[in-house]
């Protein structure tokens, strides 16, 4: 199925719109949960895979892009899914319908900051449970000094 | 004598162990906390990221052409296989044709490749499991794929050979006739490694039945590549969603059957590794036969810089499916690069399958879903 077909099946739920031009769904966070499961388990879509969660900084790092990216197994067609986020602001976690998104999303909180509400243990993946701020994000400035070690920023450090 | 009802019996308490980060088992540096009542594992957290190198970060900062090194990296047991998905994500961004001799000779290399990583996989789980003499075999046959590597583009681990556009280094004439002297000696080799190892009671009593992963838990989880084949899901991006010149050739994708044990058990993920190589040199033989004449780098862009968008490309690894998020914003460095790594998932999964086993298996189910610590943390 195309994106056209998923998107006339989703169309009813509130705050889903279709983005032709870079094919993909766009959501808001509080209809995130209610679209989900129609994904999951409608009968034409069945999206029993969830790829890949990436975590967007729109440029300013105030508003943040969740993209999901969802697979079918039986239909063998895909879609991508995106919502917008404030700084701050919460969208709800998916991983009570795909357990792969736990890890996705405690990589996007560690590298992002991005909160999942209802995530079973949001905490840091890659990263060390005390680091300071959110790698990716645009506007990050590296530590001088991490446990009293000198972070090197330059290649006078090595060279 | 029945005792459960009596409460003079003192609980033993939990006992918390930890394996790793540094273990010949863990295949890398990494850390498993396994909760353990008396030798029953009752649940299991892996902590991961002692690896961790920022190369979604470094990504930022490089361009397209200069991120390549870096994907070789990120599994450095399949290194080819991750310039390739990197490289046809870039392409999708790029909307450029390859002309189709690249196309061959990518995909002649990559199931090379894929050879040399199941080597890999399969000498590190008899290892596991306490078969030493396989591990040397497959290491030696490994090397003889390191050594067409190194005449191809003089590298035998980190190869950056496969670039945006095009591939670094046409074929050579003695390339291909080393490559048809290895199939045929590998061919005779994997019935060795059949009667070693595949069909050695021991090592089936060690895997049949262990760690079984029904298809649907392996799904939820995100599980890839030929641990989640192993649980006879029939899902292989060679096949179901064919990328590059893959349509054209004949090969099968094995699926667990259950043949010593429960379908999707750790023999069964070891099994599907076994049959793919020979799949893979059925590819080999195919595409080799019908190589065609060309300009490996007459499509290769002098300077790379994709117009606004995104693409999500996936590409199907040794360890499973392998996507690049990039985001472009016209400059010649991406605006923001996500890597989806196969083992990340795959590994997610070690937590629910591995509960109720004795910590020995733990070591087996782990082997078995050959994780590269590299390309989880990334």
């Amino acid at each position: 199925m195309d994106l056209k077909g998923i998107f006339e099946i989703i169309k009813s739920i509130d705050g889903v719109d279709l983005d032709l031009e870079s094919n993909f769904i766009s959501v808001s966070p509080a209809s995130l949960l209610e679209l989900a499961d129609k994904l999951k388990n409608d009968r034409d879509l069945e999206f029993d895979f969830l790829m890949c969660i990436t975590a967007i900084d729109n440029g300013d790092s105030k508003s943040f892009t969740i993209v999901y990216n969802f697979y079918s197994n039986k239909h063998s067609h895909s879609c991508e899914v995106r919502a917008q986020l404030a700084l701050e602001e919460e969208i709800p976690s998916l991983s009570d319908i795909w357990k792969a998104a736990d890890w996705h999303e405690r990589e996007a909180y560690d590298m992002m900051g991005v909160l999942f509400n209802g995530h079973p243990d949001l905490k840091r993946i890659l990263l060390p449970q005390d680091w300071e701020g959110y790698p990716l994000r645009k506007d990050y400035k590296v530590a001088d000094y991490y446990h009293g070690v000198p972070i090197p920023k330059d290649k006078s450090y090595w060279e | 004598m029945n005792n459960s009802n009596d409460s003079s019996i003192v609980n033993i308490d939990e006992m918390v162990l930890n394996m790793g980060p540094q273990h010949p088992s863990t295949h890398g540096v990494l850390r498993l906390k396994i909760h353990t009542d008396g030798e029953v594992v009752s649940k299991i957290e892996p902590v991961i990221g002692y690896l961790h190198r920022c190369f979604e970060k470094h990504c930022e900062n490089l361009s397209y052409e200069q991120i390549v090194p870096f994907t070789d990296r990120c599994d450095y047991l399949a290194s080819m296989h991750m310039d390739h998905a990197y490289s046809i994500a870039v392409e999708k961004l790029l909307d450029i044709e390859l002309p189709e001799r690249v196309e061959y000779i990518r995909v002649i290399i990559a199931e090379l490749q894929r050879i040399a990583s199941h080597l890999v996989a399969i000498g590190t789980f008899g290892l596991d499991v306490g078969a030493i003499t396989p591990f040397t075999w497959t290491i030696r046959d490994r090397e003889r794929v390191l050594d067409l590597f190194e005449a191809l583009c003089g590298a035998r681990l980190l190869y950056n050979y496969i670039w945006p556009g095009g591939v670094s280094h046409d074929l050579s004439p003695k390339f291909i006739q080393h490559t048809q002297e290895f199939l045929d000696y590998f061919e005779t080799q994997i019935v060795e490694y059949n009667e070693l190892l595949t069909g050695n009671k021991i090592f089936i009593e060690r895997t049949a039945d262990v760690g079984v992963m029904p298809s649907d838990v392996a799904v939820n989880f995100g599980v890839t590549g030929p641990s989640l084949r192993g649980s006879g899901v029939d899902y292989d991006l060679r096949k179901t969603q064919p990328y590059s010149i893959y349509d054209k050739f004949d090969f099968n994708i094995p699926v667990g059957e259950g043949k010593m044990g429960t379908v999707g058990d750790s023999w069964d993920r070891y099994w599907v590794r076994m049959v793919e190589m020979e799949e893979s040199i059925k590819i080999i033989r195919q595409a080799i036969s019908s190589l065609p004449d060309g300009d490996v780098h007459s499509a290769m862009p002098k300077r790379i810089r994709p117009k606004k968008g995104e693409v999500y490309s996936r590409y199907e690894s040794a360890r499973g499916d392998v996507g690049f998020f990039i985001q472009s914003n016209g400059k010649n460095i991406p605006m923001r690069l996500k890597m989806r790594s196969p083992a990340f998932c795959n590994l997610s999964v070690l937590g629910e399958i591995a509960e109720g086993w004795m910590i020995s298996d733990v070591i087996t189910i782990l082997g078995s879903l050959d994780i590269v610590l590299g390309e989880i943390d990334r």
